[in-house]
């Protein structure tokens, strides 16, 4: 899932500053999950925002809905009555929420209230942790199911480094090595002849926006800009 | 030949070759490379040019090879995969050639962490390994890596670093066949401390074959202190260095532990030459380039061989 965390409580009051009227959006898929943008977060934060502006007698009006899933054209619909009443919006869902948000109600304000961090696990409630960057060339087919292009520090394709210490990564002791994993996963496998090829330098394709159209699909004419 | 480099012609003759490293200033001004360049000339057959060694801005390695260059020493330019992409690295490699540089030492590099910018964005865009390629696809089929043809290739003796200490030990042979197979003509590798693991490593390397295609630089450098040895035991990723190195160190009289290192470092020279699959030293005297007459005289690789 994607994995987010809720800005500093100063920055979003900043981001708000000058706003009366305010429509904060949660969303109730990944962000819900990892605790950090759904129908709970969307009620503490407002409560925080409603006691910061009374306490500055700066009261502002700040209501709160939280719709299944911000990246979907199906569920935003929900708010096409509602936004009308407000002077900005303030999206709890990640980076991608945001902008479809942005992208419905173009003459509307609207702000993230946290910072999309990575695609991770739930290693336990409250702990996530990044393995994936969707680099859009999956590798882990031969690297014993561990990414190096997300674990490795210097995301080498042709690892390990000359740093690996004790198991560990360069950068720190605490931070395992990929590469040192990987091939202790394929040494137990009896695939190291999976990391003897020479995988030859990457085709970015990360480095412009991508669009995925599955197979049998193709976009609709009513939504092609 | 490949690229005719003194360091080639000297490896190629059979000589034990002995290269030295000197690190760019953390400014303007050619005249710190010219000082250090001044004990290192006639006394190394090549010096690695390091490339913002520990992530530590400095001025570029090419800049400081070329300064290296009109002093009459051949440089050996270190890249490092951490701060360019493929079009810069590439670009570099033509202007350097171009310029007079025919040596290179293809490096991952330490990550960005561990320098003056900590914030910076790692490239990475390729590794070692395939930088390796790289510079051979752009010498031997003349092409960039995209495929386009190159007016005039450059002949570059292309190396590379090994670090036979780093876990996983069985790996590091392996490792190093794979940047042969990736064109690699030389090696130089990591501090060299723990003779026991070298000899075992170089065994391995021996009986692989992988000693007859490439030529294999033993790293060495000469501790100047007890504090520095325990320093790079346990702060320097990669670095294995036995406890006796450091109880050796302090058995002597304070006043002559920096000799004691030097004789280290000379015992590890006379073993090298006589090691099966060890082709020279490469010395990495870390500002300590002053030294570096006094440990090439004590190491008995004086005169170095000249070849036309
Ligand atoms: S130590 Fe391992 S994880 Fe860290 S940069 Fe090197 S290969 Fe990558």
């Amino acid at each position: 899932m994607i994995v987010a965390k809720r800005k500093p409580f100063d920055e979003i009051r900043q981001l708000l500053k000058g706003y009366k009227k305010v429509l904060n959006v949660g969303c109730g898929t990944c962000v819900a999950v990892c605790l950090a943008g759904g129908e709970k977060e969307v009620s503490v934060l407002n409560a925080e925002l409603d006691m910061a502006g009374k306490l500055d007698d700066n009261p502002i009006e700040i209501a709160g809905i939280t719709i299944e899933r911000q990246c979907d054209r199906e569920y935003l619909e929900a708010l096409d009555s509602k936004v009308g009443n407000y002077e900005v919006l303030l999206s709890m869902a990640c980076g991608a929420g945001v902008q479809f948000l942005a992208e419905r109600y173009p003459q509307i304000p609207v702000l993230p209230a946290v910072d999309t961090t990575f695609i991770g696990v739930n290693q336990a409630v409250g702990w996530y942790e990044e393995r994936c960057r969707s680099c859009s060339s999956c590798v882990l087919g031969h690297t014993g199911g561990i990414c190096p292009v997300t674990m490795c520090a210097k995301g080498l394709y042709n690892g390990p480094c000359g740093g690996t210490n004790k198991g560990s990564c360069e950068i720190d002791a605490n931070q395992p090595c990929a590469w040192y994993m990987i091939y202790e996963r394929l040494k137990g496998q009896g695939r190291l002849d999976c990391i003897l090829e020479i995988t030859p330098p990457n085709d970015w394709q990360n480095q412009i926006p991508r669009t995925v159209i599955q197979p049998g699909y193709s976009k609709p004419e009513t939504t092609a800009k | 030949m490949k690229s005719g480099s003194n360091l080639e012609k000297i490896l190629k003759a059979g000589h034990f070759a002995f290269t030295g490293e000197l690190g760019p200033p953390r400014g303007t001004g050619a005249e710190e490379v010219r000082h250090k360049a001044s004990f290192l000339k006639g006394m190394v057959d090549s010096v690695n040019i390091t490339d913002n060694q520990t992530a530590v801005v400095r001025m570029s390695s090419w800049a400081a090879s070329l300064i290296v260059l009109q002093e009459g020493l051949e440089p050996n330019y270190q890249m490092v995969c951490r701060d360019r992409n493929r079009l810069a690295m590439q670009s570099d490699i033509l202007g350097a050639y171009t310029l007079g540089i025919r040596n290179m030492l293809c490096l991952s590099g330490d990550h960005q962490k561990f320098g003056d910018h900590p914030q910076a964005k790692g490239v990475f865009d390729v590794d070692s390994m395939q930088l390796i390629g790289m510079v051979k696809k752009m010498r031997d089929e003349g092409k960039f890596l995209g495929g386009a043809e190159i007016l005039n290739p450059p002949q570059i003796f292309i190396g590379a670093a090994s670090n036979p200490f780093a876990d996983p030990f069985e790996w590091r042979v392996h490792r190093l066949a794979k940047k042969i197979a990736s064109g690699v003509d030389f090696i130089q590798t990591q501090c060299i401390y723990n003779m026991e693991k070298f000899r075992a490593f170089i065994k391995q390397a021996n009986e692989m074959g992988l000693t007859e295609k490439v030529y294999i630089l033993a790293g060495v450098t000469p501790m100047k202190s007890v504090g520095m040895a325990k320093y790079m035991k346990s702060k320097v990723p990669g670095m294995d260095v036995p406890d006796e190195i450091i109880k050796r160190l302090q058995g002597v009289d304070k006043t002559k532990v920096a000799d004691e290192g030097i004789k280290i470092a000379c015992e590890q020279i006379e073993e090298f030459k006589e090691m099966k699959g060890v082709a020279g030293v490469h010395l990495m005297a870390i500002e300590w380039e002053h030294k570096v007459p006094e440990i090439a005289e004590r190491a008995k690789v004086l005169p170095r061989p000249v070849i036309d």
